[in-house]
């Protein structure tokens, strides 16, 4: 018996995405403008060597200029020349709790962004839309604050000791057991640091004579522990799965590369939400393909998990897949439970053995108790296990402010990418000037945003990135809209043509999802 | 014409040259280095163009109208 499910059949309901092309004008008045600000750097840079100017930035000591040069590649041009003229939008120290408002200390700079000074005033009340706090867990007064008080009365928070060691408390047991229960998985593992449980778990599971197979934009801690791991990888195009399947059949058919021998394991990267596109991933057609290619899937729900699903448990639930198709569910406690840490959930030998040859388990500090006790409380409230619908009231709160920001933004004209559904909204502004502006410009109206520039994404599509959040209301949304609307037309930030080109639901010509017979 | 609203226009056209060339993110002494580049290429360039292009724009004119202007008259000659 071979049944076949054809690819309009996977996708229970409509997935839009879009990513609008950069207008060519746009692109070009972007690029004179990158040559005007690479023309004064090279005349700085000359001023600074023939010691015109004072040289602020770090340089080799005079012994050292006959070696190798450390400063001389573009990286390093760009932060002097580029990256120091709009620094002042990044890296703003905060001094309350990231909520939906946070306070903020003023800071000034007299020598162009090279010094800080505080002013010693601090910016009340400035609505906050650059933090990952996607269900509003990020509180100071609530029930999880109580508990996490009790707990931290009770055991501390030092915890002096790896899980291996004496830093298993019955705390982690009990937050293990919750966890594999929200994911619907056999077992779970939580670590100390999120990007640490990419990075330490991935060269436990792959090694040599492995394939990874990862998509283009990955995080840093996916590209890091795949790297460490000494498996060979290979890049796909982003969330695009002709690439992928043509990488998959060449791996099963013409073996590793000089000795032809079948690959170990195949293991495919990918994350739920790509926090600077916005865009989700695929997943019944990665599932798809990884069954009848007989690969392994990691799928890293970092910023999708407690964002996405009508009860909040993820990409997974997003798609009405089952959870046990996806053979390592990771995730992280950061973003949408206002904590710090990171999980890895699966079958039960696989954590089991990730228990003993994971470096993150046998070196690294566990989890500290108050931290465990805010997670266990947050799971606790958004299953609805601790007697209210606050859970399920954050989340369709979440789900709303998302559609209902996204709208308005397209309305207004700005170029918004990636999917429909996603808490992340990135707002192209392309042009380096329009960066700092945009940056400067909200905060002046009481609006923290996050702007993103080279190197996290490339050098032309500069980015505002917003992250919604079950703790804004309608209230602050329409404020927010607002102003956003009013920079817009004062920085000429809408590019929108409104010619959507809509995502292609099937794929071209010879992807097929059946199963083969046996 | 209100005067208030011209002068804000003008002053927004100036803001967007400045993000677009990037002269918002300059030093005070970068923008004059910049925009003494800019008047020294634009004005002679302007000034140049006022003085030649009328008479290039004349010339190209009467160079047509001869070629377009001949043809009548040689074909009504040979019909004859």
């Amino acid at each position: 018996i071979h049944h076949i499910v054809q690819n309009g059949g996977l996708y229970k309901k409509p997935f839009n995405e879009a990513f609008e092309e950069t207008p060519m004008l746009v692109a070009v008045l972007t690029y004179v403008g990158y040559g005007v600000l690479t023309l004064f750097g090279y005349l700085r840079d000359f001023l600074r060597q023939w010691k015109i100017e004072k040289c602020q930035n770090a340089t080799e000591r005079e012994e050292q200029k006959d070696f190798v040069p450390l400063y001389q590649d573009f990286e390093n041009f760009y932060n002097r020349n580029l990256y120091m003229r709009i620094r002042d939008s990044w890296n703003r120290p905060i001094c309350s709790v990231p909520g939906a408002k946070v306070d903020m200390m003023e800071r000034v700079s007299h020598d162009y962004n090279w010094t800080f000074t505080y002013t010693g005033r601090v910016i009340k009340d400035v609505i906050n839309m650059g933090s990952y706090n996607y269900l509003g867990f990020a509180q100071n007064t609530g029930a999880c604050q109580e508990a996490a008080a009790k707990v931290l009365s009770q055991y501390g928070v030092g915890v002096c000791s790896t899980r291996q060691e004496m830093g298993n408390l019955d705390k982690h047991e009990e937050l293990e057991k919750l966890v594999a229960r929200f994911l619907g998985v056999e077992s779970a593992m939580a670590y100390g640091m999120g990007f640490a449980t990419n990075s330490m778990n991935i060269p436990a599971l792959v090694g040599k004579g492995c394939l990874i197979l990862s998509d283009e934009l990955n995080h840093a801690s996916l590209v890091l522990g795949a790297r460490l791991s000494g498996a060979t990888i290979r890049v796909f195009k982003h969330n695009n799965m002709q690439s992928l399947e043509k990488l998959l059949k060449d791996a099963i058919v013409h073996g590793q590369p000089r000795t032809r021998r079948p690959w170990k394991k195949i293991l495919i990267l990918v994350e739920g939400i790509y926090s600077m596109e916005g865009s989700i991933v695929r997943l019944p057609e990665v599932i798809a393909l990884k069954k009848k290619y007989k690969s392994y899937l990691y799928l890293d729900e970092a910023h999708s998990i407690g964002a996405l699903g009508p009860s909040g448990r993820g990409v997974v639930e997003y798609f009405g897949l089952n959870p046990e198709d996806v053979d390592v569910m990771m995730g992280t406690f950061t973003k949408s439970f206002g904590a710090a840490g990171g999980y890895i959930g699966g079958k039960k030998e696989l954590i089991d053995y990730l228990r003993i040859h994971s470096h993150s388990a046998v070196y690294a500090t566990s989890l500290s108790p108050p931290v465990v006790q805010q997670i266990i409380t947050s799971m606790k409230c958004i299953m609805g296990e601790d007697g209210t619908t606050l859970g399920k009231a954050r989340v369709q709160q979440l789900a709303e402010n998302t559609r209902y920001f996204r709208r308005r933004l397209k309305e207004m004209g700005f170029i918004i990418y990636g999917n429909e559904d996603s808490p992340v909204v990135p707002l192209m502004l392309y042009m380096p000037a329009k960066i700092g502006a945009f940056g400067r410009e909200m905060l002046k109206r009481n609006i923290g945003v996050v702007v993103v520039g080279f190197p996290a994404t490339p050098i032309i599509e500069s980015r505002a990135r917003f992250c919604l959040s079950a703790a804004h209301t309608k209230e602050i949304l329409d404020t927010a809209l607002k102003e956003i609307n009013e920079v817009g037309d004062l920085l000429q930030l809408k590019y929108s043509r409104h010619r959507l080109v809509p995502l292609l639901d099937r794929p071209f010509d010879e992807t097929t999802y059946e199963e083969t017979e046996d | 014409v209100d005067i208030k609203s011209l002068t804000y226009y003008l002053y927004w056209l100036y803001c967007q040259y400045e993000l677009i060339t990037c002269s918002y993110l300059m030093e005070p002494w970068e923008k004059v280095l910049f925009y003494t580049a800019h008047v020294a290429t634009v004005v002679p360039l302007t000034y140049a163009a006022y003085l030649f292009i009328p008479a290039h724009i004349s010339g190209a004119f009467h160079f047509f109208l001869h070629l377009l202007g001949n043809q009548p008259e040689s074909t009504v000659s040979i019909m004859k």
